[in-house]
């Protein structure tokens, strides 16, 4: 039944971003390239439990890593994207 | 210890809010800032309350991971040349696969009661996340042209890769059957990165923004399968929002280069196309001195960049030029195509760097409407999309794609090296038109050239 669920989740997830992002222009392509690259790090709230958590010795160091490797996604797409966007300026 | 299990997924319903209007936002450039900025919130407040999961028993960890994590992320975002986008967001791209294959095995190998479904979605994140990786690496040499850039195809490459899909399959039902027996993981994993290499090896580095923009979209599905595999509905939100951009990018390149994705896919394979068409009439030099006079009487500039403009780093000249001109009384406009830089919107991108009002930046079918009002039409290290062969020589290996109609203004002029073909090898007919003047040399001298002209 979980799976169900969660099948629900993901397929009004997907018509959402479909609608959504269909509506950005091809101005903000790049960062919108950037700036989802940064919501794709969204892995290290999954990785958090598994490096903090009570796992096999192996499992937390998988944990780890990925907490490290999202994080560079998170933090360096947010401000890449921040950088990219202040530069949008109007006259 | 607390549960605070529904703290926690309520603030997850809030991040997902969050990112839906943060993207929301990004359909104007007015706004995309402050849509980033509520994107980035719901990241953080996300993270935080999932420290106070009861299973989190160790900070050391975390605290250590998200400290180099934050150092290389700044370090990077900070540091990385404008110019160098793509490279950039292919490796983003392959460090999102690379961290989704990471939870994926920490899953496979700490899952304490079997299940089939937690196993079978962990195993799918897990082939996601290592094909995204080990082809976004590939790509990013490509792009970064730490590798040859032609497609790279060998004899049974064909047969190779089928034989290694079949072996996935395989070992992925095997991993299933008894998750306990370490080698089928390794196997699968080091057979998963192998087919990453094998997908990108046959396309070749022009097509590379189709590339990145599809495994931008896999960084998305690797992440939402591992949200099946965790069961975390804020992992499957957030990764079918990045799924759904990928998708949508990947499409919008592939028609603006008239092909499919399947044909981009394998191009590698297929025969090349020639075409032997002889292009009728001569090349019309002008030198910048000429061009000047031309310019002083335009009562409408219209200006077409390709990549090579940012090669020549000619963009901040040419905002000194625009603005000389803008001071005689002329219309401005930059016309830019959807596959103009090496990744989607990347023009655009390097316009604003160097201070071009968004404003002044159009797409392909707005300009076209109007482009034979332009007086001058300035095109700077394009070739490809605007080469006229597209539409009047069936028989072209471009006839079809779509181009910006360059040839339709009433004067063109070519800012061009030599008379070396574009990045598709074509001849381009726009050369040869009778409107078209020809001024040869490095575009930022002779940018350069004309602003003096004009302060003089």
């Amino acid at each position: 039944m979980i799976a169900i669920y969660l099948l629900f989740i993901l397929i009004l997830a997907i018509v959402v971003g479909f609608e959504l992002i269909r509506k950005v222009p091809s101005t903000l392509h790049t960062p919108l390239m950037s700036g989802s690259n940064a919501i794709s790090g969204i892995t290290l709230i999954g990785a958090l439990s598994l490096s903090g958590g009570e796992h096999s010795q192996f499992a937390t160091w998988l944990g780890f890593a990925a907490v490290a490797l999202a994080t560079i996604n998170v933090v360096g797409g947010y401000l890449v994207t921040d950088r990219m966007l202040a530069m949008f300026k109007k006259r | 210890m607390q549960d605070y299990n529904v703290l926690i997924n309520f603030v997850y319903v809030v991040s997902a809010v969050l990112f839906i209007f943060g993207l929301k936002l990004l359909s104007h450039p007015a706004t995309a800032r402050k849509g980033n900025l509520l994107s980035a919130l719901g990241m953080f407040v996300a993270v935080i309350v999932t420290l106070l999961d009861k299973n989190i028993l160790s900070f050391e960890l975390i605290l250590a991971g998200i400290v180099v994590g934050s150092a290389i992320g700044v370090f990077t975002a900070k540091k990385i040349e404008m110019t160098a986008m793509p490279e950039l967001v292919s490796l983003f791209n392959g460090i999102g696969g690379l961290a989704s294959l990471a939870v994926a095995y920490a899953t496979i190998v700490s899952a304490e009661q079997i299940n089939v479904f937690i196993l079978t979605v962990s195993v799918l994140a897990l082939l996601i996340g290592a094909i995204t990786f080990s082809g976004s690496v590939i790509a990013w040499a490509k792009l970064s042209e730490r590798m040859i850039g032609r497609p790279i195809v060998f004899k049974g490459q064909v047969v190779f890769n089928a034989a290694l899909i079949v072996a996935i399959v395989a070992l992925s039902v095997l991993v299933v059957i008894q998750p306990s027996v370490a080698t089928w993981h390794i196997v699968l994993i080091a057979l998963a990165l192998l087919m990453g290499v094998m997908f990108v090896l046959p396309i070749g580095g022009a097509d590379m923004p189709v590339v990145i923009s599809l495994l931008n979209s896999y960084s998305g599905l690797a992440a939402c399968a591992a949200g099946f595999a965790l069961e975390n509905n804020l992992l499957i939100v957030a990764g079918s929002l990045v799924g759904a951009s990928g998708i949508i990018l990947t499409n919008i390149m592939c028609k603006a280069m008239n092909r499919s994705l399947i044909n981009v896919l394998t191009s590698g394979f297929q025969a090349v196309i020639t075409s032997d068409v002889k292009i009728e009439g001569e090349i019309k030099p002008l030198t910048p001195e000429d061009a000047f006079y031309v310019l002083e009487a335009a009562q409408s500039v219209l200006v077409i960049p390709g990549y090579g403009m940012a090669v020549a780093q000619a963009q901040h000249v040419m905002k000194e030029l625009q603005e000389l001109l803008e001071k005689n009384g002329a219309e401005m406009a930059y016309a830019i195509h959807p596959v103009a830089g090496r990744m989607p919107g990347h023009m655009n991108v390097l316009l604003a760097e160097a201070d071009v009002s968004y404003e002044q930046l159009f797409e392909m079918d707005e300009i076209n409407a109007r482009i034979d009002t332009f007086d001058v039409a300035i095109v700077i290290g394009a070739n490809d999309v605007v080469n006229p062969a597209a539409r009047e020589l069936p028989g072209s290996p471009i006839y079809g794609m779509p181009i910006i109609n360059a040839d339709l203004a009433k004067n063109v002029f070519v800012l061009k090296r030599g008379m070396a073909a574009g990045f598709a090898g074509i001849e381009n007919p726009l050369f040869f038109k009778q409107n078209t003047r020809m001024i040869f040399g490095d575009a930022k001298e002779t940018l350069g050239n004309l602003v003096r002209q004009f302060s003089s």
